[in-house]
């Protein structure tokens, strides 16, 4: 994978994504590797994104890296009616790698075309951002000692949360069962459920979550926004359907572990972060050793 | 309907394009660029057809077409017919096949793809070619048959 872009979760293979985990978990042992030392990091945020952004920025500054960039377009010459196109030649020029953050979706693969640098994707608008989807799939496999056959509940909005699609994406390799809880609005779109059935993996529909939690091994919980809804009535009944407290954690596997992509509205109650089953603040560190990982492999460093 | 036959006349040397549904005949000259060639052209529209209900069919003088240029308009005229003709004989008959991919023609259905916003040529991989469904290279949506919008050819980057 050296010197390939990082845009889609579809562009690394099942032995990229293990040979990733592999090296996440080397630098989570040792985490400061000077193996960046003269090497400069261009970070692109079009879209400000401080979580995204910092975790990259540490990566880089673990790695012995310098960074380059910017964390807002009001700062950069966007404002001036730059294309995106120009800021990337400028760029690809001075930097020996792009880690971009943009609105638009398609921005990532594009720049990747203009830049003669690799470029990893940091968040497209709606579409990918296959960082996170790796580190979640770090998580499962630390948590659970294991990615395959798992109980993989996906809980919340499912129909524009792209993170649930990127994970339902790269655990396919795994053999996983999924189980999809939401409102009727925010179902798991048909063509997911078309690639889950071309692929002979199992995967059930329900509303609720309470009757079958105590199957999960992980619960993936994201936001529903109220922002989604065509009816703010059909908002305010479901919204509270989809929180999830630690009285509701009682039955289920000792072995069960909660993430969450973050920010976190009130999908989780405060209560739950003391249950050692709540993960998501773990999982949010774990980006670093896996960013760590991706920009390592990418530039052809060896730890 | 005996006038079908003259309304369009025969052509000496060049491409006849048969069974263009009639509402797609002007998609076809825009695909084909045909409002700049100088060659004479002749269509007919809204002519009866068992197939389509309502066809049209296009006679292009002194002109033919390579297949990877032909096959773009399987997008809008999947059944159209190709007679390549020379010295008033039909001497090759060929079909639209749709291509595995799509550069340009059509415009991406998703508002917030690159593709809408900067210019930036659109790119699809034909996911389906029944009913013809594409899927965006950048935004990586998908854009349906019933959805499509073709481009005016000057307006392409």
């Amino acid at each position: 994978m050296q010197n390939k872009s990082l845009v889609s979760i579809t562009d690394y293979s099942k032995a990229e994504y293990l040979k990733i985990l592999d090296l996440a978990a080397e630098f989570e042992k040792n985490p400061n590797q000077e193996i960046l030392k003269g090497k400069l990091v261009a970070t692109l945020f079009f879209e400000p994104s401080t979580r995204t952004r910092l975790s990259f920025e540490t990566a880089i500054n673990r790695l012995g890296g310098r960074v380059i960039g910017f964390a807002d377009v009001n700062s950069s010459s966007v404002t001036k009616g730059e294309s995106l196109k120009d800021t990337i030649k400028m760029v690809t020029s001075y930097a020996d790698l792009i880690v971009i953050r943009h609105p638009t979706e398609g921005a990532a693969r594009y720049a990747s075309e203009i830049a003669t640098v690799p470029v990893i994707n940091a968040g497209d608008g709606a579409n990918q951002h296959p960082t996170q989807t790796l580190l979640d799939l770090y998580s499962i496999q630390k948590t659970q000692k294991t990615l395959e056959n798992l109980n993989m509940f996906m809980i919340g909005d499912l129909k524009y949360g792209r993170t649930v699609h990127s994970l339902l994406m790269a655990m396919s390799y795994f053999n996983p069962t999924f189980y999809f809880i939401s409102p009727d609005e925010l179902k798991m779109p048909r063509e997911y459920l078309i690639y889950l059935n071309q692929q002979k993996i199992k995967y059930y529909e329900y509303k609720e979550f309470m009757p079958i939690i105590s199957e999960a091994d992980i619960v993936y919980m994201t936001r529903v926004q109220k922002e989604r809804f065509s009816d703010p009535i059909e908002y305010e009944k479901t919204k509270n359907a989809y929180v999830l407290r630690n009285s509701m954690l009682e039955h289920t596997r000792a072995n069960m572990k909660i993430l969450h992509p973050l920010p976190r509205v009130n999908e989780i109650s405060l209560d739950v972060d003391e249950n050692p089953k709540a993960y998501y603040f773990t999982q949010a560190l774990n980006g670093v050793f896996v960013r760590q990982a991706i920009i390592s492999s990418i530039l052809g460093l060896n730890s | 309907m005996k006038d079908k036959q003259l309304i369009v006349s025969a052509i000496k040397n060049g491409t006849v394009i048969d069974h263009v549904p009639a509402k797609n005949l002007f998609k076809v000259i825009t695909i084909l660029n045909l409002d700049s060639i100088d060659t004479q052209i002749t269509f007919g529209t809204n002519l009866e057809s068992k197939k389509l209900g309502s066809k049209a069919i296009i006679k292009i003088s002194d002109k033919y077409f390579l297949d990877e240029e032909i096959n773009r308009i399987a997008l809008v005229a999947p059944q159209a017919k190709l007679n390549i003709i020379r010295d008033y004989e039909v001497i090759e008959k060929r079909v639209v096949e749709v291509p595995d991919s799509i550069i340009g023609i059509v415009k991406c259905v998703n508002p917030m793809c690159i593709t809408n916003q900067e210019e930036v040529k659109t790119k699809f991989s034909v996911i389906s070619k029944d009913e013809v469904s594409l899927k965006c290279y950048y935004c990586e949506k998908i854009t349906h048959q019933d959805q499509m919008t073709i481009y005016n050819v000057n307006s392409q980057y």
